[in-house]
């Protein structure tokens, strides 16, 4: 925890006191927070900070900062990373992972490299694929349905190291 | 804990051993796996040929350097004093001819001494075993890698939720590097265009019978073109075995080179004809793939075939204006006892008694040497084979290239998606050459040890060249398509050149007698008899007896039936295995579906 604190301190050192006996009330914006060297390269930033966020505007505060380090790491559970997983790909947060999520969710992949026919046809597939209930849209029993046969979920996703 | 770190760190450290391993993934990213399979397959070939190098530099070229008798104490090992003069030039080396000849590059320089040197080394023998060992050591590993990719196959392509894991879990989280991410946007836009492709394959609907007719008519225009390739190439050969007869000196460089030529410029233009016709056969790209391969393969074998019987008829002309081989030794031996009896300043001695005069070895009068010969075409075939990639690959993508992009500005039409635009990575005239180049270094390497080294060199550098060329001048294809997860297509012709080019060099061991002047079995009456005089002299009696029962036909054909009947039932077996799995494997997916598993 010492580590992530000074990690947090020196992203914005006026701000942060050394001292939290007290309990500040601290809270660092979005943008310090996405320039991180451990997130700078990953097309999910935003959605990353904006999903561990008490107030949901992406500003974090040190517990929150604790909270987003602990489920990226090795040791969390796989149950927790793909709570985690699907408020992060649900762009909308209403709870379901719709078409237009699926959408931007590629488009931030592919750096829209792909045409427009291409993106409705994967979109389709993935919702042809995953989508249990017949809804028309992921919820979150869809998605863990499917993550959890992923072999590659854990291998990749949600690692990190400080 | 600490002990998965180091296991992790471990495989890290292994992958970045393998060499060139980042290159081909970056190429995997930007261009997808079957330009990536192709890299692969040239690493692999270098791999074979660095231990044929291997082979034949430890065990033939460096005792032949170290322990045999040095340059100019043999006659066989000495420029002719006739070419003395010429024998430095560069144009002579290039050739291969000249000092280059006369040295451990070739057959004709190895004395055919039993021992040489203190370890007493037997040359011939280790020359034949290492000719065999090589060829024996190819198809092992090629047969081993077919049955390798063959157990992978059965792996079971369609995974369910195959889309829905490209989407969630294809970013690695840890990269932290912009450009390892710009390869992973490649690798991953990639990934999915390659499935896209798979999946509309999969959703087209055929008109079948339109399919089936356009089918058939593109199979009838290919075979007509391979027929017209042969045509030309045997019409062609006649022309030059014309030229030849009225002496070559009345004719200008077109005629001379005319069969080079045309192979050359078959080569280069019947390829895009095929792709043409293949458009017609609206495939999938894969499939494509396999019958354009086929269809070039059987237009080098063809023209091969007419190019080996344009050889041998020209070896036959000319032994019937000259004297066929054997004659010509004759008369050649009966010259130099000539020759020597004119030291003598005398009669033709019966018996030499007299004490020999010392005489330069370069002015000995020299016996024809077949084998150096051969060594020698095939070398040079190899290295011009080598220019023209290189100056093909420079001239047509580089060149191509700096053209489209610089001259875009003042052209009238827009060259980047008009005619020129940017070439594309021809996967099958690429494999196709590693393969007959491949070939060649079987054939070739019995006559010329130096063959393996230079087949190395080649490929060290067409690996950097090809990498930067695709990387800089080539654009990805319009459909992507995923390579097939074994390369057993690759294998499978390989194998069929291994065999084909192994059956020259079998039958010259087996049944033509090695020159009498030169290489390390002269003055045997066959080759592998070098093999019966170790028996003889360096194992105990009772070998030879042994081996002499053993080799008794009324054995050897019984065993060669028991191998067959072997093969058959494995086959059966294995093909057994293959259905249980593919029940279980059925079963498993079914008692999935009801959700039973989880």
């Amino acid at each position: 925890v010492y580590r992530l604190h000074g990690r947090y301190h020196e992203m914005a050192p006026n701000v942060v006191p050394m001292d939290y006996t007290k309990d500040p009330d601290v809270k660092l914006p979005m943008q310090l927070i996405i320039n991180m060297p451990e997130l700078k390269e990953n097309p999910f930033k935003e959605r990353i900070v904006e999903s561990f966020s008490e107030d949901g505007e992406g500003t974090l505060s040190f517990n929150d900062f604790v909270d987003m380090f602990s489920v990226l790491s090795e040791m969390a559970p796989r149950e927790l990373k793909a709570i985690y997983a699907f408020k992060i790909y649900d762009f909308n947060t209403d709870n379901f992972i719709c078409k237009s999520d699926l959408e931007k969710t590629l488009n931030k992949l592919t750096r829209e490299e792909l045409t427009a026919e291409e993106i409705t046809l994967v979109c389709e597939k993935v919702i042809e694929e995953a989508d249990m209930d017949g809804d028309g849209k992921l919820g979150f029993a869809d998605f863990e349905n499917m993550i959890s046969k992923a072999p590659d979920f854990l291998r990749y996703c949600f690692k990190k190291k400080i | 804990q600490k002990w998965m770190k180091f296991q992790r760190d471990f495989e890290n450290f292994k992958t970045a051993c393998i060499p060139w391993e980042m290159k081909i993934k970056e190429i995997e990213s930007h261009f997808g796996s079957s330009v990536a399979s192709y890299f692969i397959f040239l690493r692999w070939m270098y791999g074979i040929n660095m231990i044929l190098f291997g082979l034949t530099f430890g065990l033939v070229m460096v005792p032949e350097a170290l322990m045999g008798k040095p340059y100019g104490s043999l006659p066989r090992k000495t420029v002719p004093r006739a070419e003395e003069a010429s024998a430095m030039n560069f144009a002579t080396l290039w050739d291969f001819s000249g000092f280059a000849q006369y040295s451990v590059l070739f057959y004709g320089y190895y004395n055919n001494q039993r021992t040489i040197g203190w370890l007493k080394f037997r040359m011939p023998l280790s020359y034949f075993l290492v000719g065999v060992g090589t060829i024996g050591y190819s198809f092992m590993i090629v047969i081993r890698t077919m049955a390798r990719n063959a157990n992978e196959e059965g792996g079971g392509d369609d995974t369910s939720f195959n889309f829905s894991w490209k989407m969630f879990t294809s970013w690695d989280y840890l990269i932290g590097n912009p450009e390892t991410a710009d390869n992973k946007f490649a690798s991953i836009t990639t990934s999915f265009k390659e499935a896209i492709v798979e999946e509309q394959e999969s959703r087209k609907e055929e008109n079948i019978h339109l399919t089936r007719f356009l089918r058939v008519l593109a199979n009838f225009l290919a075979l007509c073109t391979l027929a017209g390739s042969g045509y030309l190439i045997f019409f062609v050969v006649r022309r030059s075995q014309k030229f030849a007869l009225e002496g070559l000196e009345n004719y200008g460089w077109w005629e001379r080179n005319e069969v080079n030529m045309v192979m050359s410029l078959l080569g280069m233009f019947c390829p895009t004809l095929f792709d043409v016709i293949s458009s017609l056969e609206n495939y999938h790209p894969r499939i494509a793939l396999r019958w354009q391969l086929g269809r070039i393969f059987a237009l080098f074998l063809g023209n091969l075939y007419t190019f080996i019987i344009a050889l041998m008829d020209e070896i036959n002309l000319k032994a019937s204006y000259s004297l066929p081989f054997l004659e010509e030794e004759k008369i050649v031996k009966y010259n130099m006892t000539i020759w020597e009896a004119s030291l003598y300043n005398g009669t033709i001695p019966e018996n030499s008694t007299a004490p020999p005069i010392q005489v330069d070895p370069a002015d000995v009068p020299r016996g024809p040497c077949w084998e150096t010969m051969v060594g020698q075409e095939f070398v040079r075939l190899t290295v011009s084979d080598t220019m023209t990639t290189y100056i093909t690959i420079l001239i047509g993508d580089f060149l191509r290239a700096v053209f489209v992009r610089f001259f875009n500005y003042c052209w009238c039409w827009d060259l980047e998606y008009g005619f020129p635009s940017y070439s594309e990575f021809d996967i099958s005239g690429n494999v196709l050459g590693l393969i007959f180049n491949q070939g060649m270094i079987w054939m070739g390497s019995f006559y010329a040890p130096c063959l393996p080294a230079i087949n190395v060199f080649r490929l060290h550098t067409s690996m950097y060249l090809q990498c930067w060329a695709v990387m800089c001048c080539n654009v990805p294809q319009q459909r992507v398509f995923k390579a097939s997860r074994s390369n057993n297509f690759y294998m499978a012709m390989l194998l069929f050149i291994l065999f084909l080019s192994t059956l020259p060099a079998v039958y010259t061991i087996v049944s033509i007698p090695p020159s009498f002047d030169c290489g390390p079995f002269s003055g045997k009456t066959r080759m592998f008899e070098v093999i019966s005089e170790t028996l003889e002299h360096d194992f105990p009696s009772w070998f030879g007896k042994v081996f002499g029962y053993a080799s008794n036909p009324g054995l050897i054909l019984p065993f060669i039936l028991l191998m067959v009947l072997s093969i058959y039932y494995l086959n059966a077996t294995s093909k057994s295995y293959k259905e249980a799995n593919l029940e279980l494997k059925k079963k498993l997916q079914s008692v999935r579906n009801r959700g039973l598993l989880i």
